[in-house]
């Protein structure tokens, strides 16, 4: 049986950090992508802190965990919000729309 | 056991706790304010502004009577220092000068809600916090409780949809930053098993046998980019011209002033306290991070048209300059990011005033075109800006100047000549741009004058800040003196 150690849950979040980052980059088509691929980010970094914090016995790290939940979802209602707003002034939430201001 | 003093025990975070109630005090003032009608709205707002000016203006009193060297809170993760109290001062300042001169605008544009204000201090509450962290997981929930704040702000005015842009890209952007921060911040934990400062530097402590880790070198790397984020350092400044034009022009006068300073701040913490021993690991990256803000910083302002466009790209330019004293990594380094910060503080707030104040026909403009002929129609406006410009441009005898003298003496001491004659290089491209506005101000004929006469408001604010860089060299005691305080009491002393 292959033991589950602290460097696979790294190796998962590090593909999910990276999934993220290449989600808001590569994406061409809407917003609300763009929100969820931060979500995935944040996740990421919260596998990397349980982890941790379960190989090094500290609690530090799952505090820090509970934290980071808690402004991500504050996170996402403002950045909900902002979107709203947007798309009540542009009808439209493609993102090669986003391009009002350039230079 | 039950004497035990609990005012004591939060006494460093006396400022940030009286901030924070006097701010929930004011959202509830405000909300229980009749508001049906616009003008009703904009008296709840004035009255609100109003108290928000006095609330930080008696936060400034707070931070500055309870200076008593080094202290800490909460277990360790709140600090307050000489280094802590001059950058908040700075903030506090700043941020009070920006809603003294918003005012106008506001109102003018349909914007006087009284939520404008109570957004402006929540975020400056944040900034706060974040000069003060002592710890990976205070200085995540500074930052973002200024961020947050912020990404409001900049969306403010809602009917627009550059406003709303900026907002967007602000948030989406300034996400990722966190994002970046907080991966770099777990594995900076994972690496070395705590998120506190003072355990840190202990860790990471030059003397010892073996290097750090490599993951720590990572998350470092991750930490410095998530920062250089937010004090909008190249490469990752995309933002700021956008968000700077999008946004109404108080948000983001606001935006180049408290914010930045307070991203300054933290960074040069984060650097100089924890790791302050790995010095050899981050100073090439602060060095091509400085480098390449100053070259961009001037020569991407030289085409701008929109004055506040130009000013972001100044703005990116001067964080290259700060970051300067950052990569000396001494005492001297950092005595010239807080003296170059504080002049920095009083010449955009001076400019943003300028801009403030440009408006035809009851209209609000903001091309460099739109200024000409100002030395006709508005003297006193013009020579004000005359003077911003030339202390930009870093003219002697004026406060830029000196600004620019001790970051750059820093680098030469610190043997970084390539930096130095590289900043003195792109500083005189910079000049172009800079002078080429006081050109148009002075020598070009005007099409249409501006109104006048300048709001009062904002006429205090120039006379002040006015003030304040042209006489700097004849009194720059206090400045220097605090910066000398706060620098050496980041380096232990």
């Amino acid at each position: 049986m292959l033991d589950i150690g602290l460097s696979h849950y790294l190796s998962v979040a590090a593909i999910l950090f990276t999934l993220g980052i290449f989600g808001i980059f590569l994406n061409r088509k809407n917003v609300i992508i763009i929100l969820m691929s931060v979500e995935l980010m944040l996740l990421a970094v919260n596998i990397n802190l349980v982890a941790f914090s379960a190989h090094l016995y500290d609690l530090v790290g799952q505090v820090f965990a509970m934290f980071v939940l808690t402004v991500a979802a504050a996170e996402a209602a403002i950045g909900l919000a902002i979107l709203m707003v947007y798309f009540r002034n542009r009808g439209s939430i493609a993102v090669e729309d986003i391009s009002l201001m350039k230079g | 056991m039950n004497s035990f003093n609990y005012i004591e025990l939060v006494r460093p975070a006396l400022p940030e706790i009286f901030l924070a109630l006097a701010v929930m005090a004011l959202l509830m003032l405000g909300v229980f304010q009749k508001s049906g009608t616009e003008a009703a709205a904009a008296d709840s707002a004035r009255l609100v502004t109003g108290l928000s000016v006095v609330t930080l203006v008696l936060a400034v009193f707070l931070v500055g009577v309870d200076a008593r060297g080094r202290d800490e809170a909460f277990c360790g993760m709140f600090v307050t220092d000489p280094f802590a109290v001059f950058w908040k001062i700075l903030v506090l300042i700043g941020a009070a000068l920006t809603l003294v001169m918003s005012g106008d605008y506001l109102v003018r544009k349909g914007l006087a809600r009284f939520e404008y204000s109570i957004l402006v201090l929540f975020a400056t509450l944040g900034m706060m916090m974040m000069i003060s962290a002592n710890d990976l997981i205070a200085l995540y929930l500074g930052l973002e409780m200024q961020s947050l704040s912020l990404y409001v702000i900049a969306a403010f005015q809602r009917d627009d949809a550059r406003s709303s842009e900026a907002g967007l890209k602000y948030f989406v952007l300034g996400a990722v930053a966190s994002g970046m921060l907080l991966y770099g911040s777990s594995l900076i934990y994972g690496f070395s098993g705590t998120t506190n400062f003072n355990d840190l530097a202990e860790l990471f402590y030059a003397g010892q046998a073996q290097p750090p880790s490599i993951g720590v070198i990572v998350g470092l790397v991750f930490i410095l980019s998530g920062l250089a984020f937010k004090v909008s350092a190249v490469p990752f400044h995309m933002w700021t011209p956008d968000v700077y034009e999008g946004a109404p022009t108080p948000v983001a006068a606001f935006f180049a002033a408290a914010p930045k300073l307070a991203a300054v701040a933290l960074l040069v913490r984060v650097m100089i306290g924890p790791f302050g021993d790995l010095l050899p690991q981050w100073q090439q990256i602060i060095v091509f991070i400085s480098i390449a803000s100053m070259i961009l910083g001037a020569f991407a302002a030289v085409n701008q048209r929109n004055i506040k466009r130009l000013m972001a790209y100044s703005s990116i330019g001067n964080v290259g300059y700060a970051l300067i004293g950052l990569a000396a990594g001494d005492e001297t380094g950092v005595r010239g990011v807080l003296i170059y910060m504080a002049i920095y503080l009083f010449m955009t707030l001076g400019t943003f005033a300028c801009i403030l104040a440009m408006k035809r026909g009851d209209r609000m403009v903001e091309e460099i075109s739109d200024l000409a002929g100002l030395g006709k129609t508005h003297p006193m406006m013009a020579l004000a800006l005359a003077i911003f410009m030339f202390s930009l441009s870093g003219i002697p005898p004026l406060a830029g100047f000196f600004g620019k003298l001790y970051v750059f003496l820093a680098a030469i001491e610190a043997k970084l000549y390539a930096l130095a004659v590289i900043g003195v290089l792109s500083s005189v491209v910079a000049a172009f741009y800079y002078i080429r506005v006081v050109k148009v101000a002075y020598f070009d004929d005007p099409v249409q004058p501006l109104d006048t006469p300048v709001n009062r408001s904002i006429g205090v604010v120039l006379v002040l800040t006015a003030t304040i860089v042209l006489f700097f060299f004849a009194y720059p005691g206090p400045i220097l003196t605090g910066a000398a305080a706060a620098a050496a009491s980041l380096f232990g002393g």
